[in-house]
């Protein structure tokens, strides 16, 4: 049975709710996979990137994404606000949705972002009526741009896109979760779902992973760990973590004397 | 229509086009719709942009290509 704190539980974006804290990026997988990764994952947001149509628009990933999921396509490729912008813009066209996660990259070797451009296509975008989700390097005071630009929620990194080393930030994170009144969505580099389960334990409102489950051995099987940690730290969370002592124990059971008397 | 009639009045007109960085050559007066359409894209599954503007879905009937346009037809694929 779920208690009523987690059952009331939503995470608000823009003007949707969602029950679901795990956002599913739809990269690197075969098109079967992706509908069993989706619907294991209890994903209500997937993530999209945008391309030149070289195909005709045939076997098109959108075909394989329910209608119920929320669409949040990226700006990957973008390397500056400029380019990001045109990105979100163009991608608002193809499906409509007002979602757009910001990314904006020009270093090949770490894949990591620009906050400052960041910042910038945050403002712009949450002007033109977009909900607006900037990826970000785990900085405060860039966090605190962006949230004056406009944005809906904060997505750090755990560690470099794709490395599935976890939360090498986490520090950073958590300074973030306990400044900033945005959902924090950790993003990029969560490789197992300990380390999902981790950030939600810390206050995270939501988790995205891609790598850790289209590189797993079996996708579908992943996906669901996945959802199944995230649920868990979550609900950790809520319950609020019992204390650390930082010397000796504590019995857990009462001391009676029992034998000794 | 006034596309086509005029393609027709003009049967050798061609225009040349760059779609998504390739140079192509179109009939004088073919409009987005008729592009996209022949070259087998769906409308409900692209953005289409014009030297830089992006053209709306409901107005690809009406526009038309012009000689030394540049086009940009971008669709989704897998990302994160």
């Amino acid at each position: 049975m779920q208690s009523k704190e987690t059952t009331q539980d939503k995470l608000v974006l823009g003007n949707k709710e969602f029950d679901s804290r795990f956002i599913l990026g739809s990269g690197k997988y075969s098109l079967e996979l992706i509908k069993a990764a989706i619907e294991n994952a209890g994903a209500q947001i997937v993530t999209l990137a945008l391309r030149r149509a070289n195909d005709g628009g045939l076997a098109n990933i959108l075909d394989y994404i329910p209608d119920t999921v929320t669409l949040l396509p990226n700006t990957s490729g973008a390397r500056n606000a400029e380019e990001a912008v045109r990105i979100a813009r163009l991608s608002r066209e193809i499906c409509g949705s007002d979602f757009i996660k910001i990314e904006v990259i020009h270093d090949s070797k770490y894949l990591l972002p620009d906050n400052y451009e960041t910042a910038k296509a945050t403002e712009t975008l949450a002007n033109e009526g977009f909900v607006v989700m900037p990826y970000m390097y785990p900085d405060l005071n860039a966090a605190r741009d962006m949230q004056n630009a406009g944005a809906a929620c904060i997505m750090p990194l755990g560690s470099p896109i794709g490395s599935n080393k976890g939360l090498a930030t986490r520090e950073f994170i958590q300074i973030l979760i306990d400044e900033i009144d945005l959902p924090i969505i950790v993003d990029a580099g969560i490789g197992r779902p300990s380390q999902a389960c981790e950030a939600m334990e810390m206050g995270a409102a939501a988790v995205m992973a891609n790598t850790a489950i289209a590189t797993a051995g079996n996708v579908p099987a992943m996906a669901e760990a996945f959802r199944k940690a995230i649920e868990a730290g979550r609900t950790a969370y809520l319950a609020k973590l019992g204390r650390v002592v930082s010397k000796g124990a504590v019995a857990s059971d009462p001391l009676t004397g029992f034998l000794q008397d | 229509m006034h596309g086509a009639f005029r393609a027709q009045r003009f049967g050798a007109c061609k225009l040349k086009v760059k779609v998504n960085g390739k140079v192509e050559d179109v009939a004088a007066g073919t409009t987005i719709l008729q592009y996209v359409e022949s070259a087998g894209y769906r409308v409900d599954r692209i953005a289409v942009e014009v030297n830089r503007n992006i053209v709306p879905k409901s107005t690809y009937a009406n526009v038309g290509l012009h000689d030394g346009d540049s086009v940009e037809i971008v669709s989704f694929c897998g990302g994160g």
